[in-house]
């Protein structure tokens, strides 16, 4: 019994380190294939009037100068130290680039999957109700949501309650208000998915024999939904948040671009364009590594909500 | 012979001291009526069964009877007490105080009439919580003693598990507990046994019979006459949404008057001889359409299959799961044999290793030790590809016919498929022909599987199974999901197909009455052995293991003549 828990710690573990190399893998390729010259971006970009001895010189000294796969086998040394090299567009580790903006961006999706979770299950809740009119038009809400492009959902609220309405700041001022056109942005296509996916599930559980058990013990209508069938289907919801955060800090990279917010989908972004590769690979890594934290977190979530799960995966 | 003369077709007794009395209960769904003036007396300490075909309103008046009818439903009723309270006008704030207080209800399979995210404490502490306001630790206290009570073991520890982690027995109890735990004066079970192994089957009706004994009165449901027959007092027969029959149990069951007892009573497999058809008409029916005497031997066969080579034939066959560290034999050393023409009968309760059996020895497993061999060749032991053009020589049939069908096919798609991988010609006519041979109308192939009944889609899992022409059929519990003249009619339907083509048969259930109808060999199967192996009249007459007698003594007989009561306390 410990040994088969050790096992299967183990093959987790393993499973985890995959992830982790394949990801940087296939970044470091890819991003070989954007053209432009890093040496050129280390020394400040496309723009900058390098003499080509600077150049050599920079290219030795960072080892670009050597075929791709001796790169890729140093890069990959360097990551199995723990050394995420340093950034060539700001010529500082970027460790510490992404330790400053990693708060940024996990509080942003955070929040945006907390609010997607409160929007989907009240969304879920309500439509869920008898009635014909209310799950239309929860249908065609969520629908919708769920196909809304970050960029115009945070250009069309910025016009709304920003520069129109006055409400809120349009740009990311460190104020909690800053906050709340971003986190909406994100939330709402979310919502969109979650609220679907907990809809069918709450309502297969509404048909399910043992809520008619429910009824026959006196369980009110609402006791029902929340005792029993949002259990059932927040279930699958959970599962799923370990692929919303990856969705999450994805759509983070346009909000926060959009709202001008420091963060690592800036940052992402701007290193691409400059070509920074241990910057790109740096973020990449550690957004991977959220999400398979958060993959980690939601199993382990199911297997004790639902003791089938737990039978299922030993 | 039944002495108990019979009484009128309305109800009998006084209704004063009645813990429900209806009269005149019609639902109606959208204009249709579905029962049509139903008259119920339920008094303390008796049970009474309501019986029927599946579609003749028994569950409906069940669940009208504590105002669950469902949305949409029109209940009405010229009187309608609970208990001594009227309510014929009750809305659903009234109902909700009542239900699990006055009126409780079971339903059948706990794994799925119990919430499997919540534990069971939980589940029957429901209404304590609901009704008396009791906080949860008091509830605890409460849901501990009648755990207690209900002699479920370890109640300290089986009152936080769910129902999925439960065995099935304690499960039920869990299941019941949890509409008694009120001790409500009416306890409404329906279906409270249908698809249960025999032995849980025992404890659910000793339980209810319990409940009775401490004065809650009882409406049981059910499509069983078996089970009837043990443990009511009084029967009512329904049909088409009223009444048809109704009396004490040895009167309605012992000397039927009406058609559809008698068609109920017909479709008992337990009391009919192998070979014998299940249902009325066709019992009836010309004897030149190829039924045998209900006695010797059926057909020519059958007379030499003794002695014939064995077409499939499994030998010291074992097959071991991994689980959790431990290691669980599903199969242990089984041989078994099967002939053409003839049907060796499996009977065993769930987690017996059944279904594994069946799996290898359609080579779907691989098994860990011991052989498969089909007419005398490698089969087990062959590559699937070596396989493949053999597999047309063995069909098979599920529980579920639903699960294993494409959802998105219709059908004629479902059956052209399947003759075509049988290296059939798959045109229409091929499909009307199959159709035929399962007696079903030709206008079923433009039909899809949801649409049709459970009997129906049971039909076309049988017709696409004989497809491809097979000469050996593997039925695995293929009429435990069925109603009890549905089955009848499917089992008299696989008999005739048999006879017809010669089909070895393996037919595996957990219903000893069907496996002793159907079986001209029956092997008992346990934790994955083979217990007890031999021609089936002579293992049900002299069984030589006591798990055989057990499941003998546990399954329910039909016992008319005789006192119901007197038959159900010598459990």
């Amino acid at each position: 019994m410990r040994a088969r828990r050790i096992r299967a710690i183990a093959l987790r573990l393993g499973g985890a380190l995959f992830v982790l190399w394949a990801v940087a893998t296939l970044t470091f390729f890819a991003i070989h294939l954007v053209p432009g010259d890093p040496a050129q971006a280390i020394l400040g970009g496309p723009g900058s009037q390098a003499p080509q001895e600077t150049l050599d010189r920079v290219r030795a000294e960072y080892g670009l100068d050597q075929p791709l796969v001796v790169q890729y086998a140093a890069m990959l040394g360097r990551l199995l130290t723990g050394d995420l090299g340093t950034s060539y567009s700001l010529k500082a580790p970027v460790a510490e680039l992404i330790g400053g903006q990693l708060l940024g961006t996990l509080s942003l999706a955070l929040a945006a999957l907390v609010l997607a979770w409160v929007l989907a299950i009240g969304l879920a809740l309500w439509s869920s109700a008898p009635g014909r009119l209310a799950r239309a038009v929860a249908g065609a809400v969520e629908l919708t949501a769920a196909a809304l492009p970050h960029f115009w959902l945070a250009t069309v609220l910025i016009a709304v309650f920003a520069t129109g309405l006055g409400w809120l700041p349009p740009v990311a001022n460190g104020s909690p208000s800053g906050l709340v056109l971003p986190v909406v942005t994100l939330a709402v296509p979310l919502a969109g998915f979650l609220a679907q996916l907990m809809r069918e599930h709450l309502l297969d559980a509404l048909e399910r024999p043992f809520t008619v058990s429910a009824l026959a013990r006196g369980e009110t209508a609402t006791g029902i939904r929340l005792r029993h069938a949002l259990r059932h289907a927040a279930l699958p919801a959970v599962q799923l948040s370990g692929w919303a955060i990856g969705y999450l800090i994805s759509g983070a990279v346009v909000v926060e671009t959009i709202f001008a917010r420091p963060g690592l989908g800036r940052t992402l972004l701007r290193a691409t364009e400059l070509r920074d590769v241990p910057l790109v690979t740096g973020v990449v890594l550690v957004v991977a590594l959220v999400y398979v934290l958060m993959t980690v977190l939601t199993d382990l979530v199911s297997a004790v909500a639902d003791p089938r799960v737990r039978t299922a995966a030993a | 012979m039944s002495e108990v003369e019979p009484s009128g077709a309305g109800p009998s007794g006084s209704t004063d001291a009645a813990a429900l009395s209806v009269r005149g209960l019609r639902v109606a769904f959208g204009g249709t009526e579905v029962v049509r003036g139903i008259d119920l007396d339920l008094a303390p300490g008796r049970i009474v069964a309501v019986v029927g075909e599946s579609g003749s309103g028994k569950s409906v008046t069940a669940r009208a009877l504590l105002g669950l009818a469902g949305r949409g439903a029109l209940v009405e009723a010229e009187r309608f007490e609970l208990d001594g309270e009227d309510v014929s006008d009750a809305g659903e704030r009234r109902w909700r105080r009542l239900r699990g207080a006055k009126v409780g209800l079971v339903l059948q399979d706990a794994l799925a009439s119990l919430d499997p995210l919540r534990p069971i404490g939980r589940e029957i502490g429901d209404a304590l919580r609901l009704h008396l306001g009791l906080r949860p630790a008091a509830a605890r206290r409460r849901v501990l003693e009648l755990l207690e009570r209900l002699e479920l073991p370890h109640p300290t520890l089986t009152i936080d598990r769910r129902s999925g982690e439960l065995s099935g027995g304690m499960r039920q109890r869990a299941l019941i507990a949890a509409a008694v735990v009120l001790d409500p004066p009416v306890l409404v079970a329906d279906e409270p046994t249908t698809a249960l192994d025999v032995g849980v089957q025992a404890t659910v009706l000793q339980l209810l019979r319990e409940a009775a004994d401490r004065g809650t009165a009882v409406l049981l449901i059910s499509h069983d006459l078996a089970v009837v027959s043990g443990i009511a007092d009084e029967v009512l027969v329904l049909a088409d949404g009223a009444v048809v029959e109704r009396g004490p149990t040895a009167t309605v069951l012992g000397a039927p008057r009406h058609p559809a007892t008698r068609a109920l009573l017909a479709a008992v497999p337990t009391e009919v001889p192998r070979g014998a058809p299940l249902l009325a008409e066709a019992r009836l029916g010309d004897p030149s359409a190829g039924h045998a005497p209900t006695t010797g031997p059926r057909g020519g066969a059958t007379a030499s299959a003794v002695d014939s080579a064995p077409i499939l034939e499994a030998s010291g066959l074992r097959r071991v799961y991994r689980s959790r560290g431990a290691e669980l034999a599903a199969v242990d050393d089984v041989s078994l044999a099967l002939h053409p023409g003839r049907t060796l009968g499996l009977v065993g309760e769930s987690g017996s290793g059944k279904t594994t059996l069946a799996r290898l020895l359609l080579a779907l497993e691989r098994p860990d030790a011991g052989v498969v061999r089909l007419d005398g060749g490698p089969w087990s032991e062959s590559t699937e590809a070596a396989r493949r053009p053999a597999r047309r020589r063995i069909g098979a049939i599920w529980q579920d016919p639903y699960g294993s069908f494409d959802p998105r096919w219709g059908v004629a798609r479902l059956l052209r498929d399947a003759l075509t991988v049988g290296g059939q010609t798959s045109d229409r006519l091929a499909v009307q022909k199959l159709l035929e041979l399962v007696r079903l109308p030709s206008a079923i192939a433009a039909s899809h599987p949801l649409e049709l009944s459970g009997g129906q889609r049971q039909r076309v899992a049988i017709a696409r199974a004989l497809a491809a022409r097979p000469e050996i059929l593997i039925a695995d519990e293929p009429v435990s999901a069925l109603d009890v003249t549905v089955q009848a009619a499917i089992l008299d339907l696989l008999d005739e197909l048999q006879r017809e083509q010669g089909l070895a048969l393996l037919f595996i259930s957990h219903d000893l009455g069907v496996v002793r109808h159907m079986s001209d060999e029956l092997a008992v199967m346990r934790h994955g052995r083979v217990l007890e192996q031999g021609p089936a009249e002579q293992v049900f007459a002299s069984p030589q293991h006591a798990y055989t007698t057990a499941l003998i003594r546990d399954s329910p007989r039909l016992a008319v003549g005789g006192d119901a009561r007197a038959t159900a306390s010598t459990r």
